[in-house]
């Protein structure tokens, strides 16, 4: 079997020189080759760029200088950031051939700290799926269930970091999209606060919903990857100049004494028994480690669905509107520039998302603006304002990450409606900008992993991150 | 219904987005099922309701938003041509807009 690495077994490994920077990066290939044809995990492979990063490291090794955080770690990266020089499909057939002329900052970011870019990970059309399902390159497929869906849309950022094919990755959540991967595929998996992580060179999906944020098989390592992407970038105005804390120090804190909530609407009907059963035993788990649980209510909880895809299919319909034939990807031929632009969205975009920009366009349309999406945005505030009113009472919020444990490939694409129920627990912190992330919460019968999830207050990436490190040391997911 | 298809059709010609016959009633069906979910929202009164117009309170903007206006080099413009469909550098070509 070969060895699961992490970023600190990686940084000793390599100044002890037991192995060097290339020969691991060899061994990651090696390992996607043998496994990535049956998970579909990875679309894009870098070799070239991920060799002569690792000969960049090799040499400070040799040198005898101190090593930056992430050197000579192997790391996948979802397919809707740009990467220079490296194919960027979004999982659409409309970027089929796209290769950025620039790197997205958490790459340039990753990579001064040493990160090894391996490749470019499956996901839903432009983030837009809840399964993997809707990519143009075929379903990735859940390392720990191979008959079962990864969850979505990083599905492949997910399915790498699980299957052992990356150490970290980075996904994207706009409805949680990194969080319920992560709960699917057993690993923990951080959505950070809006404006805490620059997203210049992540191709847009619905801007005001939209984050970057890690997986990896450890909480540690989800802080130590975060602590590296997050802060202010000149290049995006939504970046924030809020003071990065010391994550690696926030989360070793003790967690006694910590108030935690647990909103009664997020135990009602639809949440499969055995999800309950687990995530009760979470919350237990908290108790015993001597956190105070209180019940809280999140009154607005109920419309979250309806505004989330009110709202993201809406950004969705405005930010598609680049993919017009003419500057970069697919062009189908027209014999004007109207029909050229709707012969080539047509034939480039798959279902999922043009189902997602008639809607979209519907809710903004003359007639429909105030009914749906300027209810939706002020609905978008009550459940702002839910948060805002508990994280007066408490510390941190504690629900399950989905309903649903990792449901079979193919079982729910037919109703799309379904497919977005699901995702009713993760899309409220996404509306409310909050961070949360996703922790193993043991598996249903030894087999379906569940996920525990954890929001904090906007800023609050420690108190988030020292709850999860707690509950991942006291054995939450052997629960 | 809340949703008919020549709405879809509209909706589609705003969009630029060539539908097929069976898309057009695939997605009205399913698109209505999806507004008439939405419309519970109908149940809120948010008469006195600000809309959530952004994400981050105005105390994590304010220095966010503004920089200098200064002339930064940028010389990608023959990688960015090279992505291009139909390029004819230093322009994108496309198909005759104005008939002589």
């Amino acid at each position: 079997m070969s060895t699961t690495w992490t970023i600190g077994t990686v940084q000793e490994s390599l100044t002890a020189k037991k192995i060097s920077a290339r020969e691991l990066a060899a061994d990651y290939y090696t390992r996607i080759d043998a496994r990535n044809p049956e998970l579909n995990a990875y679309l894009t492979l870098s070799q070239e760029r991920a060799f002569a990063q690792a000969d960049r490291v090799d040499a400070l090794v040799a040198s005898g200088k101190p090593l930056p955080p992430l050197a000579g770690v192997p790391i996948a990266v979802k397919d809707v950031i740009s990467t220079r020089g490296v194919r960027t499909t979004c999982g659409s057939k409309i970027l089929e051939n796209y290769i950025p002329p620039y790197d997205a900052t958490t790459v340039q970011r990753l990579e001064a700290a040493g990160a090894i870019i391996l490749g470019k990970t499956n996901c839903d059309e432009f983030a837009m799926g809840s399964s993997n399902e809707n990519s143009a390159y075929g379903p990735v497929r859940n390392p720990e269930v191979p008959d079962r869906v990864p969850g979505g849309s990083s599905g492949g950022s997910a399915a790498a970091v699980a299957a052992g094919l990356a150490v970290v990755s980075l996904g994207t959540d706009t409805g949680g999209s990194i969080r319920q991967p992560g709960s699917f595929c057993g690993i923990p998996a951080m959505m950070p606060s809006y404006g805490r992580v620059s997203r210049y060179g992540l191709i847009a999906f619905a801007s005001s919903l939209d984050r970057i944020g890690p997986f990896a098989t450890n909480v540690r390592d989800v802080a130590t990857v975060l602590q590296i992407i997050a802060g202010r970038d000149a290049n995006d105005s939504t970046s924030t100049t809020a003071t990065v804390p010391d994550y690696r120090a926030e989360s070793e804190k003790p967690v006694k004494g910590l108030r935690i909530g647990i909103p009664k609407e997020y135990f009602g009907a639809g949440m499969d028994p055995e999800v309950r059963k687990k995530i009760e035993a979470g919350i237990e788990l908290y108790r015993k480690l001597g956190c105070e649980i209180r019940e809280i209510r999140m009154p607005h909880t109920d419309y979250a669905i309806a505004v989330y895809y009110i709202i993201a299919t809406a950004e969705a319909s405005s930010n598609l509107a680049r993919y017009d034939g003419v500057r970069y990807g697919l062009r189908a031929e027209g014999d004007s520039l109207l029909s050229m632009y709707r012969k080539t969205r047509g034939a480039g975009f798959g279902a999922e998302v043009k189902r997602r920009i008639v809607l979209g366009t519907y809710v903004l349309s003359a007639g429909y603006y105030d009914a749906y999406y300027l209810k939706g945005q002020k609905v978008r505030s009550l459940i702002a304002q839910d948060f805002r009113d508990a994280f007066t009472k408490v510390d941190a919020i504690v629900t399950p990450t989905s309903p649903v444990p990792a449901f079979k490939l193919g079982e729910r694409t037919n109703d799309p409606l379904q497919m977005y129920l699901a995702d009713i627990y993760t899309v409220t912190g996404s509306l409310a900008g909050v961070p949360g992330i996703s922790v193993p919460c043991g598996k249903i019968c030894g087999k379906l992993p569940v996920g525990l999830q954890i929001f904090g207050p906007p800023f609050g990436e420690g108190r988030v991150l020292q709850l999860a490190q707690a509950f991942e040391q006291a054995g939450g997911a052997a629960l | 219904m809340k949703i008919t298809r020549e709405d879809v059709l509209r909706v589609a010609d705003l969009a630029y987005l060539d539908l097929s016959d069976s898309e057009l009633e695939t997605y009205r069906k399913q698109i209505d099922e999806i507004l008439e979910y939405a419309s519970k929202l109908n149940e809120l009164d948010t008469t006195n309701v600000e809309p959530m117009a952004q994400v981050l309170a105005d105390d994590q903007t304010a220095d966010a938003t503004l920089r200098e206006d200064v002339v930064v080099p940028c010389d990608v413009a023959p990688e960015i041509l090279k992505q291009a469909p139909d390029p004819e550098p230093p322009y994108f070509r496309v198909p005759k807009v104005i008939e002589r």
